[in-house]
């Protein structure tokens, strides 16, 4: 197979970087078409050993894409894969493995009840057949002392927090024998805290001569971490610079193709009211145990309040719980000074709360109705939608162009599929849907995660409007920048508790970073 | 009729129905625990029991009965495994297809068998009893020790995380039903050459249904799973016994009302019982 394309050099970009010998890793002029997109374009790509190599790109430019065809999840339309200077074809991720490439995907791929020595010695046949488990142990020790990966190898996945995971995930690609390791957007299960360890782990395996891919769309890692940025626009590659020769400006202007206006318009809240209210709320995890533990909170008309936290400290229950879809065992919710504790989630809608859930494909909408049908999901019971028992089709679709207008939704009509939009798309459409009724309360649950900068802004102003329009905004978001951004008060959760909420001027991130790992009073 | 007897009697008669009950339940336990669900254990044994008896009464050979029977267990699992692994298609129907077909396909086929009685027979209580014992606690090792036994749990609660790690997915599912088909096959060998050396349409009974729901009674533990199929047979068996002063009809439903009950108590969700996490879905690479 020749992945040489005709009027196109197979040469890597130009670069400024100190050579360093022959790469460890290159990927030549590597194409990737999907049903109607073009993922990767002949990206080309060098890798050297002993560099953390930043690969830089918006949601959709085709990082994810790459590194899978990397690791043998997918296979290239065209393109080469030179390891050690030798060609080689990547099948499978056995195949991956076998040319030393690991990767840490970003959600992690771990057995949730096994304990980190069992999802370790999973395929891994130099072990023996007998008490895998225990002979791996003593590896994981190893690793663990000469990278400053510490793991318990007798823990059970589900005990462990995000970063113990990351962790994991890094030690079986080391144990494994990788010398090229991915990482797919590491830090965004991570505190602030968390994010400098990660990063002195990563120091070490440079020092030892590994090779680090690191895939992100946060500037600032960029010159934390890497050594070289390659940006990706597109599916192609827009350059691969040294990290120290570029500022922030100069990375933006690559990954979006324009500059980007990074604050936002922002009228000074005037808060004044209550508009949701938790009170020493307490509610159990899908397997019982406690995940909120007594968590008081409350959220003023007109004001934006941030939840951070790191990933499975009790958001997931407390979205749940305020919009009706999980019990409480005790406490109080109250929207608009009425009480709506367990109250059904259809009774908590009509009482004014709108939700844009965490799982916008599975929970937001229903993949399978058309634009139309979901635009009215929330409303389809009552008219002008609703006459007696049936459904006045004509008032829905004039509703559905109105508001496939009004929110920019991109899609061919509204009779089609929601399954066919793209995901910036469909949140969208969830907005339109929440926000048409203009509810007082809006319970939002990462709402920009995964979407491309256009459409995070789009949504962002969304929300700022109706705050300014006297709506209280419950915005949680794993994404600090985001919360940063956004919010007038930033509360902080720590095992199902507030552990703090600060006026966002005052919310550093080193400050909240203490609060998410529970190290401040 | 001397007290002591009629007990030693109930415990050898509840021993010898628990051994088939146990080597389906071990084969089923061990297809769940690879993340496939096989409600087609009825049918697998009453093909097992019809081939057993025709070869045995063919040959003069029970061995040769029960080694095709396992044969024939193993290849109707190949079916379930290849519309569920490779097609993808729901996997509890394509098991209760499995049943219907097994029951369907034996009845027509044992016609000509009914009522021919069978000279060599296993005796009930033998090396199948022991053998099952063998293979619960090798099983057992095999799960909890090995790596096989993390391979197969792992591909069972998130095929995606031994996928990453170049396992065969498929390959180890298929494997793991087969295994299943296997021992249905065995069991069901046991109830036509010894049990009731005879073969009759429907002489299964619903055991196969009462081995699923002892799969999941013991949790998916081997060990656990020969408590479970002795308490089972002994109530199979006593269903007969207490003829003389309930209703038959009573008595017959009561293993499944039995069934029913331990499932009600052992119930909480799927999760509460930690049944493989990956149990019942098919897994498309890429797909979380």
């Amino acid at each position: 197979m020749n992945g040489v394309t005709a009027g196109r050099s197979s040469h890597p970009p130009p670069e400024a970087g100190a050579p360093n010998g022959a790469p460890l890793l290159a990927l030549r002029d590597i194409t990737k078409r999907f049903p109607g997109v073009l993922a990767n374009d002949r990206v080309t790509l060098e890798v050297r050993a002993g560099e953390v190599h930043a690969l830089l790109g918006e949601n959709g430019a085709g990082k994810t894409t790459l590194v899978n065809v990397l690791y043998g999840l997918y296979q290239p339309d065209a393109g080469e894969i030179v390891v050690d200077g030798r060609r080689v074809r990547i099948r499978s991720p056995r195949d991956a493995i076998a040319c030393g490439i690991g990767m840490v995907p970003q959600h992690f791929l771990l057995v949730r009840r096994h304990t980190v020595a069992e999802n370790i010695a999973l395929g891994l046949p130099q072990e023996g057949l007998l008490r895998p488990a225990r002979r791996v142990e003593r590896r994981i020790v190893e690793f663990a002392t000469r990278y400053g990966l510490t793991a318990d190898p007798g823990a059970r996945i589900w005990e462990l927090s995000p970063s113990e995971h990351q962790r994991v995930e890094i030690l079986k690609a080391l144990i494994r024998g990788a010398r090229i390791l991915v990482l797919d957007e590491p830090t965004s299960v991570l505190a602030p805290q968390e994010v400098s360890g990660l990063f002195d782990v990563l120091r070490r395996m440079k020092g030892d001569g590994h090779a680090v891919i690191f895939i992100t769309h946060k500037l600032d890692e960029v010159g934390a971490i890497a050594d070289r940025v390659t940006v990706l626009r597109r599916g192609r590659v827009v350059a691969t610079v040294p990290a120290a020769d570029v500022d922030r400006r100069a990375l933006v202007q690559m990954m979006v193709g324009r500059d980007v206006e990074s604050t936002l318009p922002r009228a000074r809240a005037a808060a004044a009211g209550e508009a949701l209210a938790a009170e020493a709320l307490e509610a159990d995890n899908d397997r019982g145990a406690p995940a909120l533990r007594g968590l008081t909170l409350a959220v003023r008309r007109g004001e934006i309040v941030g939840l951070a936290g790191i990933a499975g400290n009790g958001q997931r229950e407390l979205v749940e719980v305020l919009t009706g879809l999980r019990r409480a065992v005790r406490g109080r919710v109250r929207v608009l000074g009425r009480d709506v504790t367990n109250r059904t989630a259809a009774a908590i809608c009509d009482a004014g709360v709108a939700h844009i859930p965490e799982d916008r494909v599975h929970m937001g909408v229903v993949a399978t109705m058309t634009v139309a049908e979901n635009l009215v999901l929330r409303r389809y019971r009552h008219p002008p939608f609703a006459r007696g028992p049936l459904l006045d089709y004509d008032a829905i679709m004039r509703f559905a162009r109105e508001m496939i207008a009004a929110y920019e939704i991109a899609t061919p009509a509204a009779t089609t599929p929601v399954r066919l939009l793209s995901g910036g798309n469909i949140q969208r459409l969830i907005l339109a849907r929440e926000l048409a009724a203009r509810p007082g309360v809006i319970i939002a649950a990462h709402p920009t995660s995964g979407l491309d900068v256009s459409a995070t802004e789009h949504i962002h102003r969304l929300l700022l409007r109706r705050r300014e329009e006297g709506a209280g905004v419950l915005l949680v978001s794993e994404d600090l920048d985001e919360v940063l951004a956004l919010a007038d008060r930033v509360a902080v959760i720590f095992r199902g508790r507030i552990a703090d909420v600060l006026p966002v001027g005052d919310a550093t991130p080193e400050r909240i970073g203490l609060l998410m790992t529970g190290q401040a009073a | 009729m001397e007290e002591g007897n009629w007990i030693l009697a109930t415990v050898i008669r509840a021993v010898a129905l628990g051994t088939p009950i146990l080597w389906g339940t071990l084969g089923e336990i061990t297809a769940e625990r690879s993340g496939v669900i096989n409600l087609g254990v009825e049918g697998m044994m009453i093909l097992g029991a019809l081939a057993a008896f025709v070869v045995a009464h063919l040959t003069g050979q029970p061995t040769a009965g029960l080694v095709v029977a396992a044969a024939v267990g193993g290849a109707a699992a190949l079916l379930h495994a290849f519309i569920s692994i490779t097609l993808r298609a729901n996997q509890y129907v394509s098991g209760l297809a499995l049943t219907m077909f097994g029951l369907g396909l034996a009845g027509l086929l044992g016609r000509g068998w009914e009522g021919r009685p069978l000279l060599d027979t296993l005796p009930e209580i033998s090396a199948l009893t022991y053998a099952g014992l063998g293979v619960a606690v090798a099983l057992w090792v095999v799960f909890y020790h090995t790596r096989w036994g993390i391979v197969l749990r792992s591909v069972g609660e998130m095929p995606a995380a031994a996928d990453a790690l170049g396992v065969n997915v498929a390959l180890v599912r298929y494997l793991a039903v087969a295994f299943g088909g296997v021992m249905a096959g065995a069991a069901g060998a046991f109830l036509s050459l010894a049990y009731r050396p005879a073969w009759t349409e429907g002489m299964t009974a619903g055991m196969g249904w009462i081995v699923i729901a002892i799969a999941i009674f013991a949790a998916w533990d081997p060990l656990r799973a020969v408590a479970g199929a002795l308490l089972f047979g002994a109530l199979f068996h006593l269903s007969f016994r207490l003829q003389a002063w309930v209703a038959p009809e009573l008595l017959k439903m009561m293993p499944f009302a039995f069934t029913i009950l331990a499932l009600a108590a052992t119930a909480g969700g799927r999760r509460g019982l930690g049944a493989p996490e990956a149990l019942g879905t098919p897994y498309v690479t890429g797909e979380r």
